[in-house]
């Protein structure tokens, strides 16, 4: 049984934390927030020197070829520093959709962009409200031009590629690949400004087959959750270490307010959601990394343990604070933003949980 | 990260399902056995057989020094032998406390010749130990029992009540916590000593408790004489000897109790809403998803303690977790099946009801896993307090005498 990441691993997530508690501070992810940059530019541009967008892709592609134990516990650091770069759109989704479902030719054009950053990637799913779902999709491709619209694509408006979700001719779902250069686009105001999000209209763009049919959409969404547990993961621990500084430096009453049990068995039970989430989430690293039979209900474990304990610990986080808490000057709305912005994203904590008793009855029937 | 043993492991865990193929029958297809929390003639009967068999092919104490019986085997091998026993039906619920607490207490502080005289006794399971520390004044706020002992040449004279004592009614020698000096702070008055619950003056009583079953007592003290020799620790220093005792019952993890999450997901197949499965209703899958989360959550984090086991760690207060998530789990399991049931649910002839009356059982049981062994609260505070760092409570007794300590309202 080793049932934790090794050292060398640890030592990457120790510098990760300490390179990004320098370089992506709040002021930092605030430029993002205050529309100052849409995106952290220079920072996106050490990740990708670094290797850490690339971390799980072949060196054969272009990337460090560190393994999915690696972009794990770099995703934990990227959630905690809430970095306002389109880490996940480019390294879980579109990187990984060209992995699990291109051609060799496709891999060897993109996955190198994608891998140092200078292309940025994002997933085009949604059409308005719903779920991952092949009823929610009408976006068609015909003759290879593609038609349809795209809303909210994370980091769909700094793209330079993106991995859209549309019908064949055959009105089959699959996964598309488009350039988006000359692609309609725009901006949208979110709940999380330190993230772009954008819609995309589609108007006959030349667009090229990937492989796969809605199961390879699945896949890449499976794969997609527990790296995002990650994020969620590192999020929640944030917001515990913030709550419980504050906790032991405010004082009300002649004490620190952490004192109060009200105030401690809180903080124990953010401390419990994110043991569980963090468990469950060290289960689907282990899955990706050994690409295991169980990872479709490890990965809606890991997202729905992850989900509810960034959601705890991000509103907990405000109220331990108090009003101060609910100021823009304060940093605890980043986290609260930010972890909407990863319970959305890829289908929302119902839809898990459904998939999850889904597998599991799979799995108890065979 | 891999779920391998190591090779030693593995030879291990051969050697425990050989020995177990050998002397058990397996769980699977075999109706589960409902413990209602009292043990009968016949069950103390069977669990001194098996401790004896277990004892004799070298399985029991497995941590334990050698001139014991033990095997001063790593921790790891304890849980794998405890992954693989979960996996027949063995008798359960005699030895937990006596040999997971109160003789590794003997082991830290009582001489050599009181330890060749009770450990091989207690390994052999010829010989129940219980543990005398909760008091009707004395709960969560241990240190504030009043159970006196006074001096009396040689020995100490014991007066006064414990309570919550689970098998003191079938223990034959008990370790005990009580007051020698009522006039120091809560925590300086304490001594520990160990004592033969055949002593003229115990008396005790099996408490109904709600469930209907009596597992747990009170026990009662009048002028109970023990020698000097029996104290473990310096008089004054029992809370330290106490504490000695509680790190040992965090790292006697609990599994998981039944009903557990497959059970109710086999209970909402056969159950239906609507005209069909209970199963396939979205408010009945959202519940089922929650706790396999969080099920899943703690069997990992278990994992994780076992990594650090197997690495020469020692788990610290972080362990709190299990109990702590496992109780609520189970009690809300427990209510949300019968409510799935509706009114049959009311019905406990288990020739009726669902899953052996299993759901109905833990309801009433379950109250109990939330309090006992360090409480929902308690265990709140240590997570708080140990792992967190926050400050301890503003207590009102702090450096006040016992005896001038408040005890209720006036």
């Amino acid at each position: 049984m080793n049932f934790d990441f090794s050292d060398d691993l640890k030592q990457l997530r120790d510098q990760a934390r300490r390179f990004l508690s320098e370089q992506c501070t709040p002021a930092v992810v605030r430029r993002s927030l205050d529309g100052q940059e849409v995106f952290a530019a220079d920072l996106w541009r050490e990740i990708g020197g670094m290797g850490w967008i690339g971390a799980a892709i072949p060196e054969s592609y272009g990337g460090a070829g560190l393994g999915y134990e690696g972009l794990c516990v770099l995703a934990e650091e990227i959630g905690r520093a809430v970095a306002p770069v389109p880490f996940g759109s480019t390294a879980y989704l579109a990187a990984e959709a060209i992995l699990t479902a291109g051609s060799d030719a496709q891999r060897r054009e993109w996955l190198p962009k994608l891998a140092d950053g200078s292309v940025i990637g994002c997933f085009a799913l949604w059409e308005g409200n719903g779920n991952p779902e092949p009823v929610a999709i009408h976006a068609r491709c015909v003759g290879g031009l593609l038609k349809g619209s795209k809303w909210p694509v994370a980091d769909g408006g700094i793209a330079g590629v993106a991995v859209i979700v549309a019908r064949d001719e055959s009105g089959q779902p699959g996964l598309f690949l488009a350039d988006l250069a000359g692609v309609r686009r725009r901006d949208l105001r979110t709940l999380d400004p330190t993230r772009n999000h954008a819609r995309l209209d589609f108007d006959a763009t030349p667009v090229e087959k990937l492989g796969g049919g809605w199961g390879a959409v699945q896949r890449v969404l499976d794969r997609a959750a527990i790296l995002f547990a990650f994020e969620q993961v590192g999020g929640a621990e944030a917001c515990l270490t913030m709550a419980r500084d504050y906790a032991l430096d405010r004082y009300a009453f002649g004490r620190p307010i952490g004192s109060f049990q009200a105030i401690k068995h809180k903080l124990a039970d953010m401390y419990v959601a994110l043991e569980l989430a963090r468990s469950n989430a060290y289960y689907g690293a282990w899955a990706l990394g050994a690409d295991a039979t169980d990872l479709p209900l490890a990965a809606a474990t890991a997202r729905v343990s992850a989900t509810e304990a960034f959601e705890l610990a991000s509103k907990e986080n405000i109220q331990t604070h108090g009003g101060i808490g609910f100021t823009w000057a304060v940093d605890c709305h980043l986290f609260y933003r930010r972890s909407k912005q990863l319970a959305l994203g890829i289908g929302s904590a119902p839809f898990w949980k459904h998939r999850l008793v889904d597998l599991l009855e799979t799995r108890n029937a065979a | 990260m891999d779920f391998n043993d190591t090779p030693e492991e593995a030879a291990f865990r051969a050697e425990v399902r050989g020995f177990l193929s050998a002397h058990a029958q397996p769980k699977a297809g075999v109706r589960p056995i409902l413990r209602q929390g009292g043990l009968d003639a016949d069950g103390v009967a069977r669990c001194k057989k098996w401790q004896a068999t277990k004892a004799d092919a070298g399985f029991a104490g497995l941590t334990w020094p050698k001139r014991f019986g033990g095997r001063e085997a790593s921790p790891i091998l304890q849980v794998i032998y405890n992954q693989e026993e979960d996996d027949f039906v063995v008798p359960r619920g005699l030895y937990e406390i006596g040999l997971g607490m109160c003789i590794p207490t003997m082991m830290a502080y009582a001489a050599d010749e009181h330890l060749d005289r009770y450990v091989r006794p207690a390994l052999r399971g010829e010989e129940v130990w219980c543990q005398l520390f909760s008091e009707p004044a004395g709960g969560s706020d241990l240190a504030a029992l009043r159970t006196r002992a006074e001096r009396d040449g040689g020995d100490w004279i014991i007066n006064g009540q414990k309570i919550w004592t689970s098998g003191a009614h079938l223990s034959d020698f008990g370790i005990i916590v009580v007051r020698t000096d009522p006039n120091v702070p809560k925590h300086e008055g304490l001594t520990f000593f160990f004592l033969d619950m055949k002593s003229p003056g115990i008396d005790v009583r099996p408490i109904h408790q709600m469930s209907g079953a009596r597992h747990f007592n009170e026990v009662f003290f009048t002028d109970v004489r023990v020698p000097d020799s029996q104290r473990l620790g310096a008089v004054g220093q029992g809370w330290r000897v106490s504490l000695t005792t509680l790190m040992t019952e965090r790292l006697a993890v609990g599994d998981a109790q039944r009903p557990e999450v497959d059970d109710l997901v086999a209970l909402s197949r056969r159950l239906r809403i609507d005209g069909k499965p209970a199963v396939q209703n979205a408010a009945v899958r959202e519940r089922i998803a929650e706790w396999h989360a969080r099920s899943q959550g703690l069997k990992f984090t278990r994992f994780r303690t076992m990594t650090a086991l197997s690495k020469g760690e020692t788990p610290g207060p972080e362990n709190s977790i299990h109990k702590l998530v496992n109780a609520s789990k189970q009690q809300d399991i427990a209510s949300y099946g019968l409510d799935l049931m509706g009114a049959g649910g009311l019905v406990v002839d288990d020739d009726l009801t669902e899953a052996y009356a299993m759901f109905q059982s833990a309801l009433l049981t379950s109250p109990s896993m939330r309090i006992a062994g360090g409480s929902d609260e308690i265990l709140r505070n240590i997570i708080a307090e140990r792992v967190l760092g926050l400050p301890p409570d503003i207590r009102a007794d702090k450096g006040i005498p016992f005896n001038q300590v408040p005890t209720g309202r006036r």
